[in-house]
């Protein structure tokens, strides 16, 4: 039953910790969007602490209002006592998924996604082709003039609208090795995080960062056994698949021997580092994945350490800059990005208001919750386009993705793009690409 | 449970989704910022105008259910606790800002505004709303206004009570109070704003206020003094008020806190002085800088081991982060952190702080001060864990004693929390029982039936002590 699941998977004692002061509500994108004290951090503690304590039971309002949390984990870092809600909202999404019934296809699009395709880069790959093929093919064109979408509904034909050209190769074939060197003297031996999805849809992206890095003075290493990072098994309350995988990426990375890991999505990113706790209980486990934990970084981070914006091309445009929620409440990592943005010549950065707030993609989100994820994007886009910007940055898949599809929603298209930071980035160095490799 | 019929009349004045008794509802009311306590109410209620909470209060009247008025349920006295059931009236939807009026500087607020929403209306004109509690973030109006709430400017600016000009407000019987308005002046009959401000919630319920507004001070300056000796922290403070000197913020952590703080954040305060004060003043920049020179001299005087004078923005906060982050510090000390309210007279600081040390010690309980200095209103606060009965037991114990230092000084229970449930049964060692008396008239005229938040500020029994008068 979900209620025993729950009391035995929740951490009381971080739920004792809770002070009820409510700090953490006016950050709270769903909280700012019902005025609902359950649809807020300390409701949703309170309802959690409730079913431990017995004075509730964790029925379908109480299920709903944890669904509804976007796990963005905009409550953290403002919270006084150090609540650690992200690791509560997976703890009851756990004991959630544990006992839910899902209707049988849901289960059978979970089992599918979670297990037999997410876990097995291969099958990303392929599945990666297949889109291309659909993409370029002219299949596309015809599905799209026959009108077969307008049976999906309109979040998916919105996806399908922006879908940024997919590949079937990762960036292993790209660039035909593991090992890429440091051009001039190597300062860092880093692991390259490629990510699932970042290395099907957003290979440019992927090649990119290598590029940069190797540039920038890094020998870049290409685990070749890492797998998906788990954060949509840990968020769907996947958890134990996701310590599975955690465990292959601490051992890929391990023995690649490298100094920093580096990710280029703040959801991956937040996920890697948080592979200590996931793995604190499991003893053979534990050590090694400290090790990788401390050595995650973010890629805003690995280049403020060593790029010289002196010598990037001048841009003249105006930029803005949505953070992504897991880079900046997971990760911690806020500066970093807006002062490589300020620092590229020519540019003006102009500050997005409430661009610390959620867009509403939130991994699948946008998906399962339609309603409130379209109001947070429309929100977000009002704010977008007030700041008149031609380019708008952030450092996250899933959220450029969002913000893709939120242009074309606003109908912004043709007067702003959505650029991830590194392609940005690449852009204003501009240099021979040395290392790019034959399409 | 409220009979289906009830909820029916509710649910036709506000809308069915407006009107919630779902258990996940009134789970998520059942509580507010007040450790330890919690009870559910019958059903939760969302009115979005005067017109709908007359005709909630009426349908409340006529089956004599209890009605807990909540802003943003932040209080830390118990405040919206519906102890007795009945229904929880959530006015965080009646949020708008009716009108900014730069002619007569009043700003009229329905109650669900947050203070910080204000704050930032009226900086953006050039204009000045001074009350600034600690939760301002969060803390609606209503509630600052039926808490009388102050803040970090409390000893230059005054308190809630000082800007509140007009109210309107709906009685229990159903009907619309108007008080005051866009007037300095007004002496026609019993000031019932006043009465109103403070009145947790037992009187009326606030729909609307007109606030005043002063023009914003034009720069602010910061300084860290740190004393060996608590005795000289507080007689700078004397020292400061009586060289004619008020102000703008004189905050005060001690050793307990100090330390507990520096291990949080590593900002380099050193750990063994026994206090420090952190001061500010705002207005025209020289006299802020002529003040700040005195202040550091008065300081220097009374051998501060240490002064820090920000020059720059980024240096004024760090030295704010000493203070700002005192709460975070302590909360995360043990799993129940405790954040009290005691107010001494500013001259009887040290004695006060001391007599908390001693009482501390005594029962074996980890309780660090911080507070506004300037006014004497201290945050006693005990880190403990509502888990261990026999700790929290001596918990209790160890607080009364604080609130009958408090008073023996002749101080009071609570300086800005309110009463609430949590101090009902010490408040007649403040008033007196001809005090309560009189209290209890007051209430009994407004809400005969004692509808609007029953069992707070008046406890069915009192701690039994006698008033102690100071000579
Ligand atoms: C971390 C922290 C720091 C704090 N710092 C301060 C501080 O510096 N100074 C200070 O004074 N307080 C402080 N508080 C206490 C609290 O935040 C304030 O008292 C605040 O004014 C409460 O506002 P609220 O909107 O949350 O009111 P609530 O908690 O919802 O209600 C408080 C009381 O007001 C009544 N009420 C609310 N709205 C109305 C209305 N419209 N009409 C009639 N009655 C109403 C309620 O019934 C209740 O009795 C702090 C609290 C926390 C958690
Ligand atoms: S800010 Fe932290 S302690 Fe306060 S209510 Fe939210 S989760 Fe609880
Ligand atoms: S994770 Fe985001 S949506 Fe969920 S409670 Fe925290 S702030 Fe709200």
């Amino acid at each position: 039953m979900l209620k025993e699941a729950l009391v035995k998977k929740l951490d009381y004692d971080e739920l004792s910790n809770c002070m009820r002061c409510g700090f953490c509500q006016p950050a709270c994108p769903t909280f700012r969007e019902t005025g609902y004290e359950a649809a807020s951090p300390r409701g949703r503690i309170a309802l959690m602490k409730a079913v431990a304590d017995g004075v509730m039971e964790p029925d379908k309002n109480f299920v709903d209002q944890m669904n509804l949390c976007l796990g963005c984990r905009a409550c953290e870092p403002v919270c006084p006592a150090g609540v650690p809600y992200g690791q509560l909202i997976e703890q009851t999404r756990e004991a959630i998924e544990e006992v839910q019934e899902h209707p049988w296809w849901v289960k059978l699009v979970r089992k599918l996604a979670f297990f037999h395709l997410f876990p097995h880069q291969k099958r990303m790959y392929q599945l990666g082709g297949l889109l291309r093929f659909y993409q370029r093919s002219g299949v596309q064109k015809v599905v799209r003039k026959l009108g077969v979408l307008s049976i999906l509904p309109k979040q998916m034909r919105e996806m399908e609208a922006i879908m940024p050209e997919a590949s079937g190769k990762g960036i292993v074939d790209f660039f035909g090795g593991t090992v890429i060197p440091a051009a001039g003297e190597r300062k860092y031996r880093v692991g390259m995080f490629h990510g699932c999805i970042m290395d099907v849809l957003f290979n440019e992206t992927n090649r990119n960062t290598v590029r940069i890095l190797s540039e920038a003075g890094c020998e870049v290493i290409i685990a070749p056994d890492q797998v998906c990072c788990g954060a949509l098994h840990a968020h769907s309350g996947e958890r134990e698949q996701a310590r599975h995988l955690a465990r292959k990426n601490v051992a890929a990375f391990h023995k690649a021997d490298v100094d920093i890991i580096v990710s280029n999505a703040g959801g991956c990113g937040a996920m890697l580092q948080d592979y200590d706790h996931l793995l604190a209980e499991d003893a053979e486990w534990q050590e090694r994945a400290q090790w990788f934990a401390s050595r995650v970084k973010d890629i805003s981070e690995v280049l403020t350490l060593l790029v010289e914006p002196k010598e990037w091309q001048s841009l003249p445009q105006r930029i803005t800059y949505q953070s992504s929620c897991h880079l900046r409440n997971g990760m911690k990592v806020t500066k970093e990005p807006v002062n490589l943005l300020q620092a590229i010549p020519g540019a003006t950065y102009v500050q997005l208001r409430e661009g610390d707030r959620c867009c509403g993609s939130a991994g699948i989100y946008n998906l399962v919750q339609p309603e409130m994820a379209g109001s947070l994007l429309d929100e977000k886009m009002g704010h977008v386009a007030a700041t008149q910007a031609d380019i708008l940055v952030t450092s996250n898949p899933g959220c450029l993705l969002q913000m893709k599809a939120g242009i074309h929603r606003a109908g912004l298209e043709g007067k702003m793009e959505a650029v991830h930071i590194v392609d940005l980035l690449a852009r204003v160095q501009q240099k021979e690409k040395p290392l790019s490799p034959p399409e | 449970m409220l009979p289906e019929s009830i909820r029916e009349e509710l649910c036709a004045i506000v809308g069915a989704k407006n009107c919630l008794d779902k258990k996940e509802a009134l789970v998520a009311y059942s509580y507010d910022a007040t450790p330890m306590q919690q009870a559910l109410p019958d059903v939760v209620v969302m009115p979005q105008s005067t017109a709908e909470i007359q005709q909630v209060m009426r349908v409340a009247a006529r089956h004599h259910i209890p009605i807990v008025t909540r802003g943003a349920g932040s209080n830390l006295c118990g405040g919206t606790i519906p102890v007795g059931g009945g229904i929880v009236l959530v006015l965080s939807r009646m949020n708008q800002i009716v009108e900014i009026d730069e002619q007569n500087l009043t700003i009229t607020v329905q109650p669900g505004v947050r203070t910080v929403d204000i704050h930032q209306a009226v900086e953006e004109l050039g204009l000045f709303y001074p009350p600034d509690p600690g939760s301002m973030v969060i803390s609606t109006i209503g509630g600052n206004i039926a808490l009388n709430s102050g803040g970090l400017r409390g000893l230059k600016y005054g308190t809630t009570k000082d800007y509140v000009l007009g109210l309107e407000a709906v009685l229990p019987n159903g009907e619309v109070i108007r008080t005051g308005g866009k007037l300095m002046k007004d002496v026609a009959g019993y000031d019932l704003t006043k009465l109103l401000v403070g009145s947790e919630g037992t009187l009326a319920i606030i729909t609307e206020a007109i606030l005043k507004l002063i023009p914003k001070p034009q720069t602010q300056r910061v300084m860290l003094a740190m004393f060996s000796d608590m005795a000289q922290a507080a007689r700078s403070v004397s020292d400061i008020i009586a060289n004619r000197i008020i102000p703008g913020t004189l905050e005060f952590l001690d050793q307990g806190t100090i330390r507990v703080v520096e291990d949080f954040k590593q900002i380099g305060l050193p750990t063994d002085v026994a206090a420090i004060l952190l001061i500010g003043q705002d207005g025209e920049p020289q006299t802020v800088d002529r003040d700040m020179g005195q202040i550091a001299a008065i300081c220097e005087k009374n051998n501060a081991v240490q002064i820090k004078v920000a020059t720059t923005a980024e240096e004024a906060d760090e030295v704010m982060t000493a203070r700002r982050s005192a709460l975070a510090a302590l909360s995360r000390m043990r799993p129940t952190t405790i954040l009290e309210d005691a107010t001494v007279p500013r001259a009887s600081i040290a004695p006060m702080v001391a007599a908390i040390q001693e009482i501390t010690e005594r029962y074996d309980l980890r309780i660090c001060t911080f507070g506004h200095a300037g006014d004497g209103n201290l945050h006693p606060t005990c880190m403990t864990d509502a888990r261990n009965t026999e700790e929290i037991e001596r918990v209790e114990h160890a607080f009364e004693e604080i609130f009958a230092a408090a008073i023996d000084l002749g101080g009071t229970i609570t300086g800005e929390h309110g009463v609430g449930i949590v101090k009902a049964p010490y408040l007649e060692w403040k008033v007196g029982a001809a005090g309560m008396e009189i209290m209890k008239g007051i209430k009994h005229a407004f809400d005969p039936h004692n509808l609007l938040n029953p069992d707070k500020m008046f406890a069915k029994q009192s701690r039994n002590r006698v008033v102690i008068q100071r000579a």
